[in-house]
């Protein structure tokens, strides 16, 4: 239902009826580009991604957004390595404490 | 090509099956110039020494090809009735010898492509080292085939002491495939024109008889070897679980796949591991053999993106399992029905 | 692939499984007493089993699969009505892949296809206009179905057909909209749920406004997913983080595409051709109000319910769907597919009972497919 794939458009191919090629890991499909023309410029949608849905491109993908996104993703990647090795010293540390405890 | 190997009119008519001189003029001109038959009796005649060694086995099989289109990017229905046949035989060990060729033709099937698609079949047959000796021809009326349908069946023979088996398969063995998968279902689904997708993606069709004689010489200890054809390599590998009694287990980031198959399967809703091939095979080998198998492999032309994909597992009998790049597990299943499109 | 394998990084997953983790233990979540989020979006249950999220993320937090699979939710007289659209002589009945093997009270297309009915396969509503345009000599109808994702696509295809004035060609409209049966599942009090991963291509379409009610009425927490195992993964620890927080709001963790007002063309078409319908019946819903499309008069013409006298605008008298099987429950979430007594038995993908075996994006597909949870193999 909601398959809905990431493409590059690569050329407008029909301006009347609204249609562009588009490139989807090397594969191309005549879509319609109604849903993320602006102001009739279909020239200006060649280079850009869209979600491509049943034939349709349905918007244009957020470059901004997505690394945003991206970013998101591998920043918590960083906080919980460094809050693993916060775990890992404090673990240690108490370990010491405890057998310096131990044997005294 | 010599103006006598044209036929006088450009269509199959129904007179081409009706056993009389048309039908005749269509079997000289049309198949006997090419196929080179060593006599026009009725049966085939044939000898081969490796057939009477001691221990020997011959090896028998048959296959139907109705594919649509006729042609598409790296072959057509003829290059793969051959490679179908002597594919397998190859994956029983056997050495493909002889081919029949049965054709099933659409009043109205244009000659010119029926010239192609014999030619084709000379070529593909001439490359695997084998001959197709003997066949045969019928027409139907328009509308009640596909243009042409071809039937091919093979003998091979299968030296002694070499037995086969997808029962023999044990845990621990390793899963081996010698090509990226689904290149052939990719093809094909690219090429109809309803779904209007261009790529290009070409049919991995192509024999492998060569490639199994070499594995064979490497690692003679190969338990088993299936042809990764309709159903994917998730039927070729559940067929096996099923026949060893042994669970599967496969690893998603090891499965050798085109990116542009993957776009075509994403595009489409469809699972890689479901789509056809038509020149990939997956073997099983003692995890002692893996490597000499693998680099016999890389080692012929039809066998450089050789991969180990994954072993047999005590684990889950006669269930295959996938390894997601994630770290979870999924089932494999074999494949229910056509694989529709997911879409909507 | 771009904008696709990104979002597929196992790396970054194991941080968020991580973080979901915490999150759950803050929460108090355990086994006996999960956190329970509903996916309402099939595409969303698809993935989740596909990459074995459920099984990857902990006991405490429990996906519950909501009505969110158009196939599953059209009563079996729909699909009765597609087969008989299609066994009319001259008829071209056209269709997306999964609707073919629904089994109707006696048969599916793909049934009738083997019948001699002249079903076919299309990737685009486009593709069926096109499919009139080089057939004029007969009728091509297309089964629209499908939430507010796919209904821009059938109403731009009406408009370019009535742009070029092309007679052959109609639409069967099953289109649902995805906040009515939302509110509905709200004001049972018999479904417990602590919030919502919510539909990333219907929002693209629809934006995030539709969902407020969600949070201001209900307060419950609605996170707007993407579709790529990392997209879903961050879209739980969003909605926990939020529930360990005490908030309830609606977040868009899909960003890159979902426009917080949606797209204003897809919206302008689809008012353009379609207009609610007073009710629309749901397979384990009943009737609920305002929650299906129709054809406006102005299209008429393109209206295959007028035009082969079938559905909610046909003369013959309205009768309710006959409850089959336990799909109801399943597709609402009331109840895990493999409690359903039929699953794995009676109901297998070879020989589907209804559409939550047969569509890919069916709870029932996804476990029988994905999840080890086969009767045979049951541990």
């Amino acid at each position: 239902m909601c398959l809905g794939i990431p493409g590059q458009i690569v050329g407008v191919t029909d301006p009347e009826r609204k249609l562009a090629m588009v490139d989807i890991s090397g594969v191309r499909r005549e879509v319609n580009v109604t849903c993320v023309t602006i102001n009739n410029a279909l020239e200006d949608l060649v280079g850009q991604w869209a979600l491509i849905h049943v034939g349709f491109a349905m918007s244009l993908i957020d470059e901004a957004e997505a690394a945003l996104t991206l970013k998101a993703l591998h920043e918590l990647d960083e906080v919980s390595d460094t809050l693993e090795s916060i775990e890992e010293t404090k673990t240690m540390l108490g370990a010491e404490t405890q057998s310096g405890q131990g044997s005294s | 090509m010599n103006e006598m190997s044209k036929l006088a009119v450009g269509r199959i008519s129904l007179a081409h099956g009706g056993g009389g001189k048309a039908m005749h003029d269509l079997i000289d001109q049309i198949f006997a110039a090419r196929f080179k038959p060593q006599s026009r009796e009725d049966q085939a005649r044939l000898t081969h020494p490796a057939l009477v060694e001691p221990g020997a086995q011959l090896a028998f099989t048959t296959d139907s090809f109705v594919v649509s289109p006729l042609e598409f990017p790296g072959g057509d229905i003829g290059k793969i009735s051959v490679c179908g046949t002597v594919n397998d035989l190859a994956v029983g060990g056997a050495q493909p010898l002889w081919l029949s060729a049965g054709f099933i033709l659409e009043e109205g099937f244009d000659v010119a492509t029926l010239v192609r698609i014999v030619e084709s079949m000379v070529c593909t047959a001439e490359e695997a080292g084998v001959t197709i000796v003997t066949g045969d021809t019928k027409v139907v009326d328009k509308g009640k085939g596909d243009g042409v349908f071809i039937n091919t069946s093979g003998i091979g023979v299968i030296p002694p002491g070499r037995e086969l088996l997808a029962s023999s398969v044990k845990a621990g063995d390793v899963a081996i495939v010698n090509h990226r998968l689904g290149d052939h279902g990719a093809a094909i689904l690219a090429a109809r024109g309803d779904l209007a997708l261009s790529a290009s993606i070409a049919s991995d069709c192509q024999p492998l008889n060569g490639l199994m004689e070499a594995v064979l010489r490497a690692a003679p200890r190969v338990r088993a070897a299936r042809d990764v054809t309709r159903g994917g390599l998730a039927s070729s590998l559940n067929e096996i679980a099923q026949e060893a009694g042994v669970g599967i287990e496969i690893e998603e980031g090891l499965l050798p796949i085109h990116p542009e198959v993957r776009g075509v399967s994403e595009i489409l809703g469809l699972d890689p591991l479901y789509l056809a091939n038509e020149g990939t095979l997956v073997l099983f080998v003692p995890e002692a053999d893996a490597d000499a198998a693998l680099g016999a492999m890389k080692a012929t032309s039809a066998g450089r993106e050789a991969a180990i994909i994954g072993r047999a597992v005590e684990a889950h009998p006669k269930r295959v399992i996938m390894q997601t790049l994630f770290g979870g597990g999924r089932i494999v299943d074999m494949l229910v029905g056509e694989q529709l499109p997911r879409i909507c | 692939m771009k904008y696709v394998t990104e979002f597929r990084d196992p790396t970054a997953a194991k941080s968020l499984l991580g973080a979901i983790s915490k999150t759950i233990d803050q929460i108090g979540a355990t086994a006996e007493d999960p956190v329970r989020l509903m996916e309402i979006c099939g595409g969303h249950t698809h993935a989740i089993f596909r990459y074995g999220l459920d099984r990857l993320t902990p006991q405490g937090l429990e996906f519950i699969h909501g009505p969110g699979c158009p196939v599953c939710v059209l009563p079996v007289k729909r699909v009765d009505e597609c087969v008989e659209i299609a066994m009319k002589p001259g008829v071209i009945f056209t269709t997306f892949g999964d609707a073919m093997r629904v089994p109707g009270r006696k048969k599916s297309l793909l049934d009738a296809k083997s019948e001699g009915a002249d079903v076919r396969m299309v990737y685009s509503p486009l593709d069926a206009l096109e499919l009139a345009r080089t057939n004029p000599d007969r009728e091509v109808v297309f089964f629209g179905l499908g939430f507010e994702t796919t209904t821009p696509s059938t109403a731009l295809t009406i408009l370019q057909a009535a742009e070029e004035g092309i007679s052959n060609f109609s639409l069967f409209c099953n289109h649902i909209t995805v906040t009515p049966p939302l509110r509905l599942l709200l004001e049972d009090p018999e479904m417990k749920l602590d919030g919502f991963i919510g539909p990333g291509h219907v929002s693209m379409v629809i934006g995030t406004h539709p969902y407020d009610f969600i949070a201001r009425d209900y307060g419950k927490p609605l996170v707007v997913a993407g579709f790529e195992p990392l997209d879903l993964l961050q879209s739980v620890l969003m909605v926990l983080r939020q529930l360990a927080e005490g908030r309830a709001e609606i977040e868009n963790q899909y960003a890159r595409i979902v426009p917080e007002e949606g797209n204003p063309a897809s919206l302008a078409a689809i008012s353009q051709v379609y207009e609610p319908r007073p009710t629309f019946e749901w397979r384990g819903l009943g009737e609920i109000d305002k929650s299906g499309l129709r054809i406006r008069k102005a299209y008429a013409a393109y209206d295959a319910e007028r035009k082969f006298d079938v559905g909610y605008g046909s003369s013959k008298p309205h009768q309710p769907d006959m409850e089959s099987f336990a799909c109801g429950a399943v597709m609402t979430g009331r109840m895990k597919p493999f409690v359903c007594p039929e699953f794995g038995k009676g109901c297998t993908p070879e020989h589907p009972l209804g559409a939550l075996m047969v569509s890919s994006e069916g709870a029932c597909a996804a476990y029988y497919q994905y999840a080890d949870m086969r009767p045979e193999g049951a541990e």
